[in-house]
């Protein structure tokens, strides 16, 4: 457990990224995606928080835009107390190494022309002054660590199976020894037996090398397994911050009851007795968010006030935040 | 499964080839199920394990040369299929067996109303006019829970959300009252909560309307809450199949206990480190001759290395191929 006084790795504040949407023969812009609209966390260095939500809710493009893989339109992202939202040119790329990614599908994220060697030597490349005979041995080193045969490091990625491509993309994230790490459903594209494989993988690393994970996911069973902390996200907004198991055990936000309720649980005697929240109707355009409460065209105790207004992400105490007009500050559900 | 009733669709012993450049692929290999009315029949495996390929060589979907049906038999209400002149296959197939594809988006035809895509089958399987055949379409929108069916059939696909082109694919499944529909992951690219939805939906037409289905997934949790009966796959052979409460409760292969003990809950024990089935599924270029799960099984012994098990009897309706008592944690005396 990290020093509960010690100062946050990573803490994001307000963090808005909008995409602008253009229209018409001119090219007007006609309105925006609120992809990501304010968003608060912190990650304390050695831990790992989930970040889940559905397809659209806006989680991976704030795992880029808090690394800065795009130009955020407001708010601030202070990596170890310094400011890194607005930093442009030499300064970000002095950062680069500290933070880096995992991609979720590793076909798509290994360049199909390079060898693993070069894919996972080109940060080394970039970033780092070695000559060709360190930079191999690193790739070596790498290339053990992440448990990848070092006899095919010459072979293209196409040569792979899909959980050995994603360790050749750890093993080129770890390349210049960052603090940090974004895994962008890591293990989405893989089949279940592989993917606990990956899994441990990142579990071990993260013990050895004292790495923090921004984990973003869909599955809510892989979350619990990973995280110590969760971070729920609907329509660009968080709406509910807590731990682990807090979260798990006693959900506050009903949007959060209903994803933990949808997810099927793989023992027939449990799921005979389950009680199961479902939801209607579909997750709204973040072009055209409802007013008041994001989550109120869904929301089973929806009532007057949620349709007129916004709740706020409040702090309920024990690192616990949730946004929901049901939830007194004391931290019960009402 | 519903003891007495006539099974509507039996398998058995069947092979798919597929001749490629680099020679045969066995992706089916030896076969047999068999489905009865109103039963829903779980089939689970990795990818690769040849569920797919079983059921679209069912229903001769799949295309020829490459593929082609080795041996095995398919009787559909007493029938065999696989003599079946076209014209009669043609009738059968989107007639009295439906199917449901993974990815609503590519199996509907972007430049069709949902409504002509309904019409269509209706008009061509049952012979109703045009005005009857459009009534029944708005009623079968309806019964997949779309709301104001009527309005809807003029729109396209594109018009449509991930979980209502899901919907669409359902009824127009449903649309000639299938005795059996096949369902291949037909909730893999939808959001929990939309999953949820469709899942409550499957379950409600299934008591309505007393069909058999075969719903194939890798998602263990899915098929605990839903099936009657589990068919575990792997290398193109089933390794197990039995009741959902004695697989789950009861697991003999293997494979099949890898399986289950490889996938984190939402819900129970957390275990601090997940179990993983280390290596690779096969692939098959020749049919196996040993147990193709003994290179990355924790029981292997001699036999199996020489020996493919055949399917031995556990209990009523379970079964397991593999030469390893899990009771005594003995080798098999037969």
């Amino acid at each position: 457990m990290p020093d509960a006084v010690a100062p946050p790795l990573l803490r994001v504040s307000d963090l808005k990224m909008h995409f602008p949407i253009f229209k018409g023969l001119l090219r007007r812009r006609v309105g925006e995606i609120k992809a990501v609209d304010g968003i608060s966390f912190e990650i304390r260095a050695g831990e790992t928080l989930g970040l889940v939500g559905e397809s659209g809710c806006g989680k991976s493009t704030a795992g880029r835009a808090i690394l800065r893989l795009y130009q955020p339109t407001a708010g601030a992202v202070e990596l170890e107390g310094r400011d890194i939202a607005t930093l442009e040119g030499d300064a970000l790329r002095a950062l680069r190494p500290q933070m880096q990614m995992i991609f979720q599908d590793p076909q798509a994220s290994l360049n199909p022309r390079m060898t693993v060697a070069s894919i996972i030597g080109e940060p080394l490349l970039e970033h780092a002054r070695m000559d060709r005979s360190a930079r191999r041995a690193r790739v070596d080193e790498l290339m053990d660590q992440v448990g990848l045969n070092r006899t095919y490091a010459n072979r293209y990625p196409h040569e792979f199976s899909g959980g050995q491509r994603q360790r050749i993309g750890i093993a080129r994230a770890l390349a210049l020894n960052p603090q940090f790490i974004v895994c962008d459903e890591p293990i989405a594209a893989l089949d279940v037996s592989i993917q606990a494989q990956v899994v441990n993988l990142l579990e071990d690393l993260q013990e050895k090398l004292g790495l923090t994970y921004l984990f973003i996911s869909h599955d809510l069973s892989m979350v619990r397994h990973l995280a110590t902390r969760v971070a729920v996200m609907y329509l660009g907004r968080l709406v509910e911050v807590a731990a682990r198991e807090d979260l798990y055990d006693a959900p506050l936000h009903p949007y959060t009851q209903a994803l933990i309720s949808a997810v099927p649980s793989p023992d027939p005697e449990i799921e005979a007795r389950r009680h199961r929240i479902i939801l209607t109707g579909d997750v709204p355009s973040p072009a055209n968010p409802p007013k008041g409460c994001s989550f109120s065209t869904r929301c089973p105790k929806v009532f007057d006030r949620c349709r007129v207004d916004d709740p706020a992400l409040r702090d309920l105490g024990h690192g616990r935040f949730a946004a929901c007009h049901l939830v007194e500050p004391t931290g019960q559900a009402a | 499964m519903r003891d007495g009733a006539a099974p509507v669709l039996e398998v058995s012993d069947l092979h798919t080839v597929f001749q490629t450049r680099d020679g045969a692929v066995h992706a089916v290999n030896g076969v047999s199920f068999s489905i009865a009315p109103g039963e829903l029949l779980g089939v689970v495996g990795e990818s690769g394990s040849g569920k797919s390929v079983t059921m679209m060589s069912l229903m001769g979907l799949l295309p020829s040369p490459p593929a082609r049906i080795a041996g095995g038999s398919i009787l559909y209400q007493g029938r065999e299929v696989r003599e079946m002149p076209a014209r009669e296959m043609r009738a059968l197939r989107g007639g009295e067996i439906g199917f449901v594809f993974q990815d609503p988006m590519t199996s509907l035809n972007p430049v069709f109303s949902v409504g002509y895509q309904l019409i269509e089958p209706l008009r061509a399987h049952l012979g109703l006019s045009k005005a009857a055949a459009r009534t029944r379409a708005a009623e079968l929108l309806g019964l997949v829970g779309i709301p104001d069916p009527q309005a809807r059939l003029d729109d396209f696909p594109h018009q449509f959300s991930g979980g209502m082109r899901q919907r669409v694919m359902i009824a127009l499944a449903l649309s000639c009252d299938p005795k059996v529909l096949i369902a291949d992951e037909p909730t893999t690219a939808l959001d929990v909560t939309i999953q949820a939805q469709i899942l409550e939906l499957i379950r409600g037409l299934r008591r309505k309307l007393g069909m058999g289905i075969i719903w194939i997934t890798h998602d263990l949790g899915l098929v605990a809450g839903i099936a009657d009966r589990v068919m575990v796959m792997y290398a193109g052979c089933v390794v197990e199949q039995g009741p959902v409460r004695e697989l789950f409760a009861n697991p003999q292969h293997p494979y099949t206990i890898a399986l289950l003990s490889t996938v984190p809950n939402v819900a129970g024990p957390r275990p601090h480190r997940l179990r993983t089935i280390e290596g690779q599924p096969p692939i098959l270029t020749a049919p196996p001759q040993a147990c193709p799960f003994a290179p990355r099984c924790p029981q292997v012994f001699n036999r199996c290395r020489v020996e493919n098990p055949v399917r031995m009897r556990i209990s009523d309706g379970h079964d397991a191929a593999c030469w390893w008592d899990a009771a005594t944690g003995e080798p098999r005396r037969a």
